[in-house]
Formats: structure tokens, sequence, C-alpha cells
């Protein structure tokens, strides 16, 4: 009657799916592990974490010290705001630039068009630290050493090209007629892209904004060369404060890092269904 | 309402020509069908009328302004797509308004001519919907509000039937046909679907390989098809073709030498013919009825076809019969649904020479003078 009615088939269909569910449950593990384990010995004393650092805290290791360090830290909050700032507007600068650019390269037919495709292609191909001390020259030059600003150019330059990747691939897959009857409306070329084609591909926009966000969030490199003073250093760098040559403040590195992955969760967790759209898109129409 | 005149225009792409010395003029309040295969450049005759397509050469008018340069909606056009291309994320009042609030219309305004477009397409219960959460029929239906309430001065139509299912077809058809007559508005239609193009147009222009064929009325095209390609395009099934050699012809008939032997008389305008050139002669599968009995050889009024019956479809009210006549000549026949003929069978055709079509070895035809005559007797 249906395909579990034979046992032998039902069997091997029960044997399929442990299999794909035991793969999916280790790598989970596997991810998951390390970020398991700094939340539980954020939670832990200084001694319960190298007594027995795998272990869950006990009445005796139990302590909020680190989070209340690291609360009660002024400069902290400061850092968390200049993540903050910094994440969002690149995030808004690349998903606004890299649409609107993969709007032109798809829709509009002009000279160059290719050689600019293909150019941005490069930027994927080429990771931007290579350009690290020329671009340290430049916002030398251009006076914008530890300025926020000078992070936030870069992020853009840095994430662009795969937003445009992307975005470019989603808008090739609005319908022509969709287009040529907003034409057909009267509807100018800025609110075709706005108004129509935006809204149909937000699940794509949703993905570029994960793929963004997150190293740009992470990131240690450019905030340590580009802005590393004490007003200027972003929540990722400012965890290596923690650390220290002869003594490391643990509780203080492994609250700061659960807190600092607390923003990163809550707009993954925003975007994640949109995300999932997008990702699968065109797999199941 | 609009009139619009097409002179001498022509597109191509990157130097190949697509379209060719397109004339054409669209009166006031006529429903014109652009017909013809896939690939015949309609379509993009369509887009060029809307602005969607730039203009290579020759000029659009409407209304006697040219507006070759002019945006779609400085056109005062309004065009409803083939996949009905409604904007998936907005209700059928958002669809429908959407034009609307463009072109800056006030809220209330928007509202009066939303209603009343869906009532006159009966979707007035669906306004609050998604198009996802409508069937295909539906969606057509906005799509043609949409048009509705922008109240263009020319309707343009791209295969907008060409989704529905059959049934469905013939009743959006319908509905389509009652429109035009309500609106008395002006619109352009393109289809692949010889029968849309019959019933639907008030005039029809065939197109094939970027030109247009003929223009004319449905039963000018189907009475004096101004070539082979006209007369193979409409009408089902399509005609048949015998070539014959040319005995004699003046102004009023043309003796024609039939492969196989048959000698006929044709009531047609052979002014353009020579003697002795290959024409082919063109017999419409109901203008066949079968032979009863053993009747006596044909008078040069009618010719006679004999040959074996390959195959019998049966439609109800009519059956197709295929007769071999050589090994390379089939002839299709309409015969009413009650003739008893198997396969197998060995039967006549006859056919009055009176209906048949007369083309030049161009495929130009020959005026043929007997319909008045036909319809007068």
């Amino acid at each position: 009657m249906n395909q579990f009615s034979h046992p032998a088939r039902r069997a091997a269909s029960i044997g399929r799916a442990a299999l794909v569910h035991m793969t999916l449950g280790g790598y989970s593990l596997l991810v998951l592990c390390p970020i398991v384990l700094v939340l539980l010995n954020s939670i832990k004393t200084r001694a319960g974490i190298f007594d027995n650092p795998l272990g869950l805290p006990t009445a005796l290791t139990l302590t909020l010290s680190g989070y209340v360090k690291v609360l009660g830290n002024a400069a902290m909050g400061h850092m968390f705001l200049n993540s903050v700032i910094v994440t969002g507007a690149s995030l808004i600068a690349i998903l606004l630039l890299g649409a609107m650019a993969a709007w032109g390269l798809t829709e509009y037919g002009f000279r160059g068009n290719r050689l600019l495709s293909l150019f941005l292609a490069f930027g994927i191909m080429v990771p931007i630290r290579l350009g690290s001390v020329a671009i340290l020259q430049t916002m030398v030059a251009l006076n914008l050493v530890n300025t926020l600003t000078a992070l936030v150019l870069v992020y853009i330059a840095q994430g662009l090209p795969l937003a445009v990747m992307i975005l470019s691939e989603f808008i090739q897959q609005v319908p022509q007629e969709l287009k040529d009857a907003a034409r057909c409306d009267g509807v100018g070329e800025y609110r075709i892209f706005f108004q129509v084609v935006l809204p149909l591909i937000r699940p794509a926009v949703a993905t570029v904004a994960v793929f963004t966000m997150v190293p740009i969030w992470n990131d240690l490199w450019f905030p340590l060369i580009l802005a590393p003073s004490e007003h200027t250093q972003t929540i990722t760098l400012g965890v290596q404060q923690f650390i220290g040559q002869y003594a490391t403040d643990w509780n203080g590195v492994l609250a700061a890092l659960s807190l600092a992955v607390l923003p990163i969760l809550m707009l993954y967790a925003l975007f994640s269904r949109q995300l999932i759209r997008g990702i699968t898109a065109g797999a199941v129409k | 309402m609009a009139q619009v005149e097409l002179s001498k225009i022509s597109k191509s792409y990157d130097g190949s020509p697509v379209l060719q010395d397109i004339d054409l003029r669209i009166d006031d309040g006529e429903l014109v069908v652009l017909v013809g295969p896939s690939g015949c450049g309609k379509s993009t005759l369509l887009r060029m009328i809307c602005g969607l397509e730039d203009i290579t050469g020759g000029e659009l008018r409407i209304d006697g302004v040219v507006v070759n340069h002019l945006p779609p909606m400085q056109r005062g056009i309004a065009m409803v797509f083939q996949s009905y291309a409604l904007y998936p994320h907005m209700t059928v009042r958002g669809n429908m308004a959407f034009g609307l609030k463009i072109q800056g219309a006030g809220k209330a305004e928007r509202d009066t001519r939303v209603v009343a477009a869906a009532k006159a397409l009966h979707i007035d219960h669906l306004l609050d919907r998604l198009p996802r959460e409508l069937s295909g029929g539906q969606r057509q239906r906005v799509a043609i509000g949409r048009a509705i309430v922008r109240e263009p001065r020319l309707f343009l139509f791209d295969e907008p039937l060409s989704n529905l299912d059959a049934a469905l077809r013939v009743k959006t058809r319908i509905e389509l046909a009652r429109l035009h007559r309500e609106l008395a508005a002006t619109m352009v239609y393109v289809t692949h679907d010889q029968v849309e193009a019959m019933t639907l147009g008030d005039r029809i222009v065939v197109m094939h390989e970027g030109r247009i064929q003929q223009a004319g009325s449905p039963l000018e095209l189907y009475e004096h098809p101004a070539n082979r390609f006209v007369a193979s395009f409409i009408g089902s099934p399509t005609i048949n073709f015998i070539s014959a050699t040319v005995l004699s012809a003046n102004a009023e008939r043309v003796g024609l030498l039939l492969q196989g032997g048959t000698v006929i008389d044709v009531p047609a305008d052979g002014g353009q013919l020579q003697v002795g050139a290959r024409v082919d002669v063109g017999i419409r599968p109901e203008h066949m009825a079968p032979v009863q009995g053993n009747a006596p050889a044909p008078s040069p009024d009618v010719c006679r076809f004999d040959g074996e019956v390959t195959l019998v479809e049966q439609l109800g009210e009519s059956h197709l019969i295929y007769l071999r006549l050589w090994d390379d000549v089939e002839l299709v026949a309409r015969s009413p649904g009650h003739t008893q003929v198997r396969i197998g069978d060995r039967i006549a055709l006859r056919a009055q020479t009176a209906q048949l079509y007369v083309f030049d070895s161009d495929g130009i035809a020959c005026r043929r003078l007997s319909s008045e005559v036909l319809e007068a007797a």
C-alpha cells in the first residue's frame, strides 16, 4: 500500500534514516562541543576549569565571577557597541550595494559588464588579507587608522564580491515578465528594484547576511592592525585583554566569549528561517 | 481608445533581422490577432508596440503621435502576459492597484476602480488573497483586471490563454470576446492557436519569418489566403496539397493536369501563370466527401481521388479519413460522423473544383473567383 509496507524494505529504510541521523548528529556534536565547553567553563571557578575542564560545574566550582567582571567592565560595553556598529554598518552597506550591483550587472547589458563581473568574482578568490599592508598604508594616508570607518570600509570590500555573486544568481531567477509587467505599470527602475525584485529575493538576502555577518563579527585581524586603540576595539579584539603574557584570566575570557556569541546567535535565529528557504529555493519548485 | 499605426517597422538583434517591413493599421476599438508559428516574431512585435523592446527602424504611431521612444507607461498601454506576471508578494488588490499608485491616484479612487474591475471579472471575493492562493483561471482574471483598472488606450495580450487547461481556455476565450465588446477597447492579441485567432479576431495578421504574410478578416484568410503558408496555417486539419501542371490559364480559369493524370478546370485568376508551369493545388479536408457507390466519371467541375484508407480518426460529429493516393501523397478528408469507412477500404473522394485553391511555384495564391459564386448559389 505504501513504501513501508514490506518488512525488508521498511528495515532498509530505517537503516538508511539511522545512518543519515548518525552522520548529522555526529557532525553537530563536533561543532557544538567547543561552544558547550566555553559556556560550561565560563560559569566555573578558575580552579574548577583547570582541575576538570570537561566536567559540569558543581556546587563548589559554580561561579558567575567571570560575568560579573566582564559586565562590570565599562570598556567591555563600549567594545560591544563597536562590534555592533561595525558589523551592522558593513552588513547594511554590503546588502544594499551588493543587491544593487547584482541587479545592475544582471539586468542591464552595458559595455564592460562581463569584465566588471569578472573583476568582482576575482575578489572571492583572492583573500583580502593579502592586501593588509597596502590597506594599512592607505588608511594611514587617509588618516583613518583607529577609526571604525576604516573597518567598515574594509569589510564592505571583503563582503561585496560574494554578495554580488549570490544575489546575481537569485536576481536572474526573477521572471522577465514580472519586470516587464512592472515597466508596463510605469514603475521606475529603482522602484522595480526595491518593490518588486528585492522582496522576491529576500531569502537570498538573508543567506548573504548570515554568510557576511559571521566573519565580520569574529574578525580579529583587521581590528588588530587598523583599529587597536582602546576606544575602537571590537569585542573579539577586546577579549584578548583578559589574556595576559604571564597570567590569563580564563573566567573573564570565557565569559566575554560567551557573551560575544549571543548577538550573532540572535541574528542567526532571526535570519535562519529565511536562510533555509534561500538554500533550498529552486530545489523544490 | 486608440488607433495604432505601424509603418515600415523593423527589428534586428546584432544586425540579424527579426522583423522586416511591418505595415499595419489598427483601428479604434478593433481586436487584431497576431498569429504565426513560434519564432515568427509576433511576440517581439507586441513587445515593441508595448515599449519593452527598442524599435530598430520605422515608426510606431498611436493616435497619430510617434511613440517610438516613449516608455510603456506614456504610451497608455496595458499588457497581459502569458505567465500572468502577478507580483507574488502582493495581494490581488495590491497587484491591481500598484500601477494606479505609481501614477499617483488617491486611495479612494484606487479602491473604487479596483473594486469595479474586480466585480466585472467576478474576482471581488479574492481581493485580499495572494496570487499563490489562486487557481490558474483566477490568476488570469487578476492579470486582466490589472490591465483594466489602468484604463489604457490599448490592450496587449501575449498568449494569455496558453497556460490554461482546454475547458477553461474556451470559457476564458468567450469572456475575452465579451470583454472586448463591453469595453470597446483597441486590443492586440498574440497567439499561436488558430482557433483563438479565428474566434476572437476582428482581423487576423498571419506572420511568418519576421514578415506579415497576410492581414484580413478570419473568413477572408480562409477563403482567399494570399499564399501557401497562410492556407496551411488557417484551417484544421491542415489543407492538402497536390502538385499539378498548368495546361491553360487566363484571368478566369486555370486548366490543370493533376499528379495522377486527372484533368480539372479551376475557376481562379491564372493571369500570372505560364502554361507548363508546376503549381500546387490546395484542397481543404472539409471540402471533400466520399463518393457514394460507383458514381459515373466526374464532370470537369468535380474531381475525384481514388485510394486506400490508412487511418480513420473519429471525432464524433465527423470522421477524419486519411486516404493514400500514391506512395507519397496522402489526403485528409473530413466526412460526416455516420460514414461507414474502415482502414484498408478502397474508396473515392470527390471535391468541387470551385472549392480548390491554386498556388504558383513561389507559393503565391491565384485569386479564387468561386467563393462569391458559391455563396450566391
